[in-house]
């Protein structure tokens, strides 16, 4: 295939991803949206695999067979509920494909290069590997945090920021070193070295953010995938990867910036980590009595309701209480009962994670809502159910300047009749904060799995 | 320890002090629980109910107190009519007695029952305060007696309370006003309100407006500046002027509606005289008052305690014992406050009781400890304020953040052009095509994302995954190098980048095929 063509391809590849990407405004057209991308996919490999720069198709095909085998049934297998493990084990991949690509065209000796130019082609393999060794990196601590491999509290070492900026300076110190030693036909030692740095900056960066940002992380290290695939696409002056690079990139940017006005968290702050170090005075202590329930008054007072709304969170998905929920949903709406799901941007661990849990049960996505439909109809509620959520419902965000998450936008369903919390235990939520909704006059508590009460409602409901 | 139940002696008195699902909670608390035979029968609830869940039935009173170490009752002990003995006597030495007691109206009851070394919990004594609402057997009576007062009145009252247009004519709406809007007084109106007729309230205490109004109701107001709240959520007495503008309002409202509740009542004083005879008279033949408070001498010039009776063409309803006329439903609530108050003596579950002086609920309920009398208790701490709060350094430091942020907004504008006009004079021509591509897809992705909706966030960040494996294009350029380790390197990298765009489609699509209306 002539270059002519190959780049003719690309082109259409790019328009295919962009289609690929705005498919997804709405439900209707998000299937076709995805068709677009695997077909823009599809066209930028062969075209590649078909240009005359490539030759050696064993190594290609095995490696794309087995690959896309091993995707194809992680795809097929994984849980709904490991959905964010998933992205941020794939986006460790893409880090790491980053790298080594980064790798493979410093040592390619047959380009050849003079004065800014190569210098500029340095500087953009030192950026590529640097980036892609953080997103790796970061992603993989990611994924265990996630996982619950390891703890998804906070790891502040003292004077982390000093650390970060000493790894920092450390970096471009290398990087001007590599650009001196380049000069020479060396340059690989600092260039392992910053790679080894990269590594621990991702680390460390990833440690010392706390469950609660989870979503923020997630999509910000779906930011950088993009950005080192950018990075890649200068290195290589290919503009397909320059392109989708950067449309991935500015994806995961977006997508951070609403996580974090949904938690009114400044995004240097998320990336710094330690939520609520920073905050002025004391919060109030929440004091009082909570009012606990047993799943059949629960289910009387779901019987005796007209408007319904249930508040999912990420206990939700611990407890895999969706399809008990969908039962319950369905039995109610039968029973000519309006049910809504109210939807928090940060409920779950990722961006969406509810939606996709409620869709997997079978939910219909019409009565799903945002936050923002739902908080002006709260008088018209007369039961809400809150699962497993404990901070996107909290009124101290609202009314306690002193909280920790004061001034994030919550779910406010202590404004509806009465409000049901189901709770494993009287424990704070992942910010630590406590919650004075549980002791408000018209809450009740309905304790246990929120599996097992919930099947016990349903029990009720049917019984 | 063993808790007896024994059969309520009052004349009239129906009730129960527990029903089978409160036993079967309290034995689960670790007690044993013992009920006289026949004691439920009244409130329809048979012993072989209580044996179901493992209650013990005692064939005779003077057993059940004997062998009780707590008793439970509804009503205080009196005088017993067929063993001709007073409960009082039955009840052992250093005993523990749970019931209502009213220990202002019977100061010589608290005195023996003090010489008994008894311990008295009262349950007309549970403080009000948010904490002791679940155990609070007042409340549950009175919201029972107010429904039942309207279902007296409907039964005397001639006419629907709902207005009809029939083949036959028309039908007005009944008129009801209830007077005093406690909790008898708000299940008087949404019951009235439910079976059809037009609702009027009427009370001191101008806070309840806003819960007179939420019932649908329509709040009489008077045209008088005086704040009627007393303590602990009761009202006080009124001032001589106060009072007049109100008798003023009734007299009117007598002549208008054709029933009147009235649930006045002021703690520990007899009930103020609030309808008159002069009123009565005034009212149409065949209408209908319920006089709530007659147990304390009634709201009604015209009442008689315990009984219904017809004066000027009125019909004057006096029962004190609404409750227990509806036994089966005020047995099954107070059964469950009395459970409460025992989960609260027991938090271990260990099956005894701890009278503890220092939780404020049992010390309000408590009317005599150990043969002491301890009524009254101190007045009830308000848990409820709210503490204060350091509002005010939060508020400037939030002000002082304001100020920077115009240069914080500025700055990376700044520092964005700065460093774009670096690389513009020292780029070569190459760089610069690229970079203009970058820069260009950067505004495409921002325009396009936005428009992503936010329940598809999972399935955008799945499928952003897959397109950025477009990195193995990277890789598919350099696997045909001529150095083995690139090969090598480039077919890791191909590898990698294909689990990405395999798993990140596919995933996609099963989770999108989820989507459904």
């Amino acid at each position: 295939m002539s270059h002519s063509l190959v780049t003719m391809s690309y082109i259409v590849a790019t328009i295919l991803f962009i289609f690929s990407l705005s498919g997804l405004s709405n439900q209707e057209t998000a299937r076709k949206g995805n068709y677009y991308g695997m077909l823009g996919m599809a066209i930028a490999i062969i075209a590649t695999a078909l240009s005359a720069s490539v030759t050696s198709y064993a190594i290609l095909m095995v490696a794309l067979l087995i690959g896309g085998a091993i995707g194809a049934r992680a795809a097929l297998k994984v849980e709904m509920t490991q959905m964010p493990e998933l992205v941020a084990i794939m986006h460790s991949l893409v880090g790491m494909a980053a790298v080594l690509v980064g790798y493979a065209n410093f040592m390619d000796s047959s380009i050849s290069l003079v004065g800014v130019e190569k210098n500029i082609h340095e500087i953009e393999i030192y950026i590529g590997i640097l980036i892609g060794a953080v997103t790796f990196s970061g992603s993989v601590i990611a994924f265990c945090k996630l996982s619950e491999r390891i703890s998804g509290k906070p790891l502040l070492l003292p004077g982390r920021h000093w650390l970060n900026l000493c790894l920092l300076v450390a970096a471009i110190v290398l990087g001007w070193m590599f650009l001196q030693q380049t000069e020479n036909g060396g340059g690989s030692l600092p260039l392992w070295i910053m790679t080894g740095i990269a590594l621990v900056f991702g680390i460390h960066m990833v440690m010392a953010i706390g469950g609660a940002d989870m979503p923020v992380v997630v999509s910000m290290l779906n930011s950088y995938s993009g950005w080192a695939a950018a990075a890649t696409g200068f290195m290589l002056s290919n503009d397909l990867l320059i392109v989708t690079g950067a449309l991935v990139g500015s994806s995961g940017a977006i997508l951070s910036y609403i996580m974090c006005r949904a938690m009114n968290r400044n995004f240097i702050s998320v990336i710094a980590g330690g939520f609520g170090t920073g905050s002025g005075g004391e919060a109030a202590v929440v004091e009082g009595e909570v009012t606990p329930i047993s799943a059949e008054e629960t289910a009387q007072l779901l019987l005796d309701a007209k408007n319904i709304m249930i508040i999912p969170g990420y206990g939700m998905a611990v407890a895999q209480a969706q399809h008990t929920v969908n039962e319950i949903t369905k039995l109610l709406r039968d029973k000519g009962k309006k049910v809504g799901f109210g939807i928090h941007p940060v409920a779950g661990r990722m961006p969406g994670h509810m939606n996709v849990l409620l869709a997997e049960a079978k939910v219909p996505y019409d009565i799903v809502y945002e936050m923002d439909e739902v908080n002006e109809d709260w008088a018209h509620v007369d039961v809400s159910i809150v699962i497993g959520a404990n901070d996107i419902v909290n009124p101290s965000a609202l009314d306690d300047p002193n909280s920790p998450i004061a001034g994030m936008p919550v779910l406010e369903c202590w404004k509806g009749e009465t409000t049901v919390v189901l709770k494993r235990s009287m424990a704070s939520g992942y910010a630590g904060v406590g919650n004075p909704l549980f002791v408000l006059e018209n809450t009740r508590m309905l304790f246990g799995d929120a599996n097992a009460t919930m099947q016990a409602v349903l029990k009720a409901l049917k019984g | 320890m063993k808790i007896g139940i024994p059969k309520e002696i009052h004349p009239g008195e129906k009730r129960v002090a527990t029903t089978p699902e409160a036993a079967e909670q309290i034995i689960k608390l670790g007690f044993s629980v013992l009920v006289e035979s026949g004691a439920g029968l009244a409130a329809n609830i048979s012993d072989e109910a209580y044996k179901e869940v493992g209650v013990e039935i005692v064939d005779n009173a003077k057993t059940l107190w004997k062998s009780a170490d707590i008793v439970m009752k509804v009503r205080a002990p009196e005088q017993h009519p067929e063993l001709a003995l007073d409960e009082i006597d039955m009840l052992s030495e250093g005993g523990r007695l749970i019931s209502f007691i009213w220990p202002a109206q019977n100061e010589e009851l608290m005195q023996k029952l003090a010489a008994k070394n008894a311990t008295v919990l009262a349950m007309d004594s549970v403080p009000r305060m948010s904490r002791a609402q679940k155990l609070d057997a007042l409340s549950s009576m009175a919201n029972i007696a107010g429904y039942r007062a309207v279902i007296e009145a409907a039964q005397h009252f001639g006419r629907f309370f709902t207005g009809q247009i029939t083949a036959a004519g028309k039908i007005p709406p009944a008129k009801v006003l209830v007077i005093g809007a406690g909790v008898a007084g708000l299940a008087a109106i949404g019951t009235a309100k439910s079976m059809g007729a037009i609702v009027r309230a009427f009370d001191t205490r101008p806070e309840v407006k806003e819960q007179i109004e939420s019932m649908d109701a329509e709040f009489l107001m008077l045209d008088f500046k005086e704040e009627g709240s007393g303590t602990g959520g009761y009202a006080k007495t009124m001032s001589k002027e106060f009072i007049e503008a109100e008798m003023a309002l009734f007299a009117r409202q007598a002549m208008e509606v054709d029933i009147i509740i009235t649930t006045a009542l002021i703690p520990g004083k007899p009930a103020p005289k609030l309808i008159t005879e002069g009123m009565v008279k005034s009212m149409k033949p065949g209408s209908i008052i319920v006089d709530l408070a007659a147990e304390q001498g009634g709201n009604c010039a015209l009442t008689e305690k315990d009984q219904v009776v017809v004066k000027h063409d009125v019909t004057i309803i006096g029962y004190s014992n609404l409750p227990s006329r509806l036994a089966n439903q005020s047995s099954q609530l107070y059964a469950t406050n009395l459970r409460h108050l025992l989960t609260e003596l027991c938090p271990e579950k260990n099956g005894t009781i701890n009278v503890n002086m220092d939780d404020e609920v049992i010390r309000g309920t408590t009317v005599i400890k150990e043969g002491k009398i301890t009524w009254p208790p101190p007045p009830p701490k308000l848990s409820a304020a709210p503490a204060p709060q350091t509002e005010a350094p939060a508020y400037s430091a939030a002000q002082e953040q304001q100020k920077p942020s115009v240069i914080k907004q500025f700055m990376p504008l700044v520092i964005a052009g700065l460093v774009l006009f670096g690389i513009g004079s020292v780029a070569p021509a190459s760089f610069m095509t690229h970079f203009t591509v970058f820069v260009l897809a950067c505004f495409i992705g921002y325009q396009v994302i936005w428009n992503v909706s936010a329940s598809l966030h999972t399935p955008l960040m799945s499928v952003t995954n897959a397109i950025s494996g477009i990195i193995v294009i990277g890789a598919l350029v350099q696997v045909s190098a001529q150095d083995q380790n690139i090969s090598i390197l480039a077919g890791l990298a191909i590898l990698i980048a294909s689990i990405n765009i395999a798993g990140g489609f596919l995933v996609t699509r099963r989770m999108l095929e989820m989507f459904r209306k």
